[in-house]
């Protein structure tokens, strides 16, 4: 099928892609854009190993078309590093607290926690299970990733 | 790589009747998150799709100057429940389009998709019933309106002819106003799990708060369809709050309904969520309202 030519800002980058019209963001992602923690799980909305950040709010790239990404800002667990190379404070927590274990599905957790990073407020346990409800984890038991998930909270409000 | 033998993607809505008109085996493509899916198991493998994700004008809510809220089909869970007008207006639907999956797919699933595809789980659809929404729906040839009561014709089947597509939800003043609506989904787990069964309840009340001006009571998987309980109703409207009541309303809404087992429930169990949650929906709803029992 014909390549579109689709213009997004990829990771804080103005991007241009040629892309099928048939492919999932995903798939674009892992491929030509090299983004490998974009991880393929299920490949059908139900596991989160692939969640993106789209201008803001959280969405399961293997059932998002890459043409859909056009005009869209796109982030990625690669996009939250600084120029650097060094991990943000979200991606250190999931270390401290072992919240991680094989890992697979940890980029898709701490794309899915940036929205309620992103709050004024220090978030319950209770609205952290809910805003990651999307992700499966079967390695950790999940408790210590909402605790990351707090704690990192808790220190950008400064307690 | 998705097995579509063809992705047709206008610019405007007049250019996707176009190709819808010329096209009619094609199917629309709004959030995806359920045609993907039957495209990735490869019951729907090979089709043609025309993809109107990037048709902002189909989204979004807004409030007419005759008090109608409007919803374009397009609007995703979470902006649903996140509007104004919706907050205001009708909170009982973006409280039940909450419930949907979890917060990717209540991002990427529209409120359109959820009642074109005609199944009986849908979250939102038991809420439109209990409202009375009405649809727009469109094609090169014009616009037609249709009550929302007679768009399913049977399981994962609606009312779209070929060229059509269903361009908005409306909600009359009337429905809406003075008026407290309840959703209860219950399903096995509280997330990522359709409902084992959905009920939706909303009433108006007189003055006085003492008694029953208007009932409507809908479910979602107590039948083939999403339906709404019109003898549940009949027993309500025009009478005295009382706990009797609701007792009589929920035997009511066990005529109404013609519940079925599957791997998720019997026909027993869903009958018994059917009296269990009308109560539950009601009792909620009147308290809303500012009544008490
Ligand atoms: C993991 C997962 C969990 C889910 N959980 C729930 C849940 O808890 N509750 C629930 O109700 N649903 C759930 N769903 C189903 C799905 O998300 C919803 O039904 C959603 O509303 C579908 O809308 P869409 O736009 O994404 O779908 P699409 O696949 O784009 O469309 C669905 C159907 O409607 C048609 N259509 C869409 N828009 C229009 C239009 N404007 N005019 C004409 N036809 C149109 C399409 O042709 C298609 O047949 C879930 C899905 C997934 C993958
Ligand atoms: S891989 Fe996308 S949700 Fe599982
Ligand atoms: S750490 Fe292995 S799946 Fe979560």
């Amino acid at each position: 099928m014909d390549k579109r030519r689709i213009s997004l800002v990829l990771n804080h980058r103005p991007t241009e892609l040629w892309v099928d019209p048939r492919a999932s963001l995903s798939e674009v992602l892992r491929g030509e854009a090299s983004l490998t923690s974009v991880k393929h799980g299920c490949n059908v909305g139900e596991c989160g190993a692939c969640t993106v950040l789209i201008n803001g709010e959280t969405f399961n790239a293997c059932i998002y078309l890459a043409i859909w990404a056009d005009g869209k800002e796109v982030l990625t667990v690669e996009g939250l590093s600084d120029e650097e190379g060094n991990i943000s404070d979200i991606q250190q927590a999931f270390i401290d607290e072992g919240a991680i274990q094989c890992g697979f599905c940890t980029p898709g957790f701490i794309i899915s926690s940036l929205p309620v990073l992103e709050r004024d407020e220090v978030p319950s346990r209770d609205e952290i299970r809910r805003q990651i409800a999307g992700n499966f984890c079967r390695c950790t038991g999940y408790e210590k990733i909402v605790t990351a998930i707090q704690k990192t909270a808790r220190a950008r409000h400064g307690g | 790589m998705y097995d579509f033998s063809a992705v047709y993607i206008p610019e405007s809505l007049e250019q996707a009747l176009r190709m819808k008109h010329d096209h009619p085996q094609a199917r629309i493509l709004a959030g995806g998150s359920d045609i993907l899916i039957q495209v990735r198991e490869g019951r729907l493998a090979g089709i043609e799709v025309i993809s109107i994700q990037a048709l902002d004008e189909l989204r979004g809510v807004t409030l007419e100057d005759d008090g109608t809220v409007l919803i374009r089909p397009l609007t995703s869970f979470s902006h649903v429940s996140s509007d104004p007008v919706i907050r205001r207006c009708v909170p009982v639907l973006g409280e039940a389009v909450d419930q949907v999956g979890g917060p990717q797919i209540r991002n990427i699933g529209t409120i359109g998709g959820n009642i074109c595809n005609g199944v009986t789980s849908a979250d939102s659809a038991a809420t439109l019933k209990a409202l009375d929404a009405e649809l727009e729906i469109s094609s090169v040839g014009g616009t037609r309106r249709l009550p929302y009561a007679e768009f399913n014709l049977g399981a994962g089947k609606v009312d779209l002819k070929a060229d059509e597509i269903l361009t908005g939800i409306r909600i009359p003043r009337d429905s809406w106003e003075n008026t407290f609506g309840h959703y209860i989904k219950y399903s096995q787990r509280r997330a990522m799990d359709i409902a084992t069964l959905g009920c939706s309840a909303n009433v108006r009340l007189s003055k006085n708060k003492r008694k029953i001006e208007r009932f409507r009571l809908a479910f979602g998987v107590a039948a083939p369809v999403p339906i709404r309980a019109f003898s549940a109703e009949a027993v309500a409207n025009g009478s005295l709050i009382s706990s009797e009541l609701i007792e009589n309303i929920a035997q009511a809404a066990l005529k109404d309904v013609n519940p079925r087992s599957s791997w998720r429930a019997s026909k027993e169990f869903r009958q018994h969520l059917i009296a269990e949650l009308t109560r539950r929906a009601t009792r909620a709803a009147i308290e809303k309202a500012g009544g008490t029992l």
